[in-house]
């Protein structure tokens, strides 16, 4: 993880090379949340290159102590695709979509298996309780804050943090970390 | 500290959600650096995320290389950090010795050397300038983006360009659009990029002008005064000097004002 901070700082140093460490290391993740919001491979090839290039030009802007690396970068996909959901041209293609939660991406997603996860990510939706899989969509995808977790989900506030500690709980189970 | 504790409090998984105050974020962050335990917790929590939210991705082309062409062109930026200061403090120094020594054997190269020191010198000071200037300039820009009384709007591209995107942040009150027009490419010799405001019913399209200076402007964030009550924005392809009406067979981006 040294290895990481040193990453981190020769971005900031405009170090290209460094930057396509990171980017190799969170672009599926970051284009994975933005589907999840924009629902369309397209869209979300162009809005993901649009967040990267956004994370270069205001790497100064970035500092460790408020935040990891990756969650600065997920803060940026969700604004960003947020952003494209509020356009008019969003609004009349998303009418015949259904899909709300990753949980029915990742159902739907054919060659997933195929692909890179040999751990089987299909699993997790299976595996993961209702609750847990509306919570963690709701901090890890939207961006919610504990508040606005609670409303939505009509949970006791104080509860908020200890559930979503079980919850990612069960997914480190899953996936074995 | 009580570090069982502190990781079976949850605060660790939020923190990687982002969904903590910066305050919380601030001391989880010192707790990190501090405890090798919770920097281990914290990296399998977002190993996980990083795992479930790749699996929801639905694409497969995700080359760097399109990102590098459009970040490798710009200048690079300079540095400004104590240690090269004092280098070049320190190399004041050397030089200046060797220029007295090399004083005795030649008048000549002495000048020599002297103008180049100056030289560099001077280059050194106009680099960091520029540095300064260019970051104030960020800095004012990001103070316009986050205003909330500005309306932005993106531009998407048009059939004349397809990968072409623009974005007008909409000032109504000080009456300025803000261009952003770094997803446009270089216009061809002879041509400039034109500005439309448009009301869409009937279609009326009013000229804000032209990007005179776009290879020119590092940043391609263009000031344009907007008073009109525009319903759209869109930018075509003109001959220099711009035109009375759009040419919309060379129509690059487009963008609707959300109501």
């Amino acid at each position: 993880m040294i290895n990481q901070e040193l990453l981190i700082l020769q971005f900031q140093q405009k170090d290209v090379q460094a930057y396509e460490k990171l980017y190799n290391a969170y672009c599926k993740s970051i284009a994975g949340v933005i589907n999840t919001i924009v629902k369309n491979p397209e869209v979300t090839e162009e809005i993901t290159q649009d967040v990267f290039l956004k994370a270069w030009n205001n790497a100064a802007s970035y500092s460790p102590s408020k935040g990891r690396f990756f969650t600065w970068l997920l803060n940026i996909a969700r604004n960003a695709a947020i952003d494209h959901t509020r356009s008019k041209n969003f609004k009349q293609s998303k009418q015949n979509q259904t899909t709300d939660f990753f949980v029915d991406i990742l159902e739907t997603h054919d060659d997933l298996n195929s692909s890179t996860n040999a751990i089987g990510l299909k699993d997790i939706v299976y595996k993961l309780g209702e609750t847990c899989k509306s919570l963690i969509e709701l901090l890890y995808f939207r961006g919610f804050t504990q508040v606005e977790a609670s409303e939505e989900l009509n949970m006791p506030l104080g509860t908020i943090k200890t559930k979503n500690k079980i919850c990612v709980g069960q997914l480190r189970s899953i996936l074995g970390l | 500290m009580n570090i069982k504790e502190y990781i079976a409090s949850g605060i660790l998984e939020l923190y990687v959600a982002g969904s903590l105050s910066e305050k919380e974020n601030e001391e989880v962050h010192d707790a990190i650096q501090k405890y090798p335990e919770l920097m281990a917790e914290v990296i399998a929590i977002e190993k996980a995320i990083v795992l479930l939210t790749a699996a929801t991705n639905q694409g497969d082309s995700y080359s760097f290389d399109a990102i590098k062409k459009k970040i490798s062109n710009e200048p690079k930026v300079i540095p400004m950090q104590k240690p090269k200061k004092n280098f070049w403090t320190y190399s004041g120094w050397v030089a200046a010795f060797i220029l007295g020594g090399v004083l005795v054997y030649t008048n000549f190269q002495n000048k020599q050397s002297t103008t180049m020191v100056a030289g560099e010198k001077q280059q050194l000071e106009e680099q960091i300038d520029r540095v300064k200037n260019s970051l104030s300039q960020t800095e004012k820009l990001l103070e316009i983006f986050r205003d909330k009384d500005i309306i932005s709007v993106p531009l998407a591209g048009q059939n004349a360009s397809p990968s072409s995107y623009a974005k007008v942040y909409w000032d109504k009150k000080t009456k300025n659009i803000y261009l952003d027009a770094k997803g446009l490419p270089t216009p061809p010799k002879g041509k400039v990029y034109q500005i439309w405001s448009l009301k869409v019913t009937p279609l009326t399209p009013t000229s804000l002008g032209t990007l005179d200076n776009f290879s020119a402007d590092a940043n391609k964030i263009f000031t344009i005064k907007n008073s009109n009550n525009s319903e759209a924005f869109g930018i075509t392809l003109e001959p220099a000097g711009g035109s009375e009406t759009p040419n919309l067979e060379q129509l690059y981006a487009l963008g609707a004002v959300r109501s």
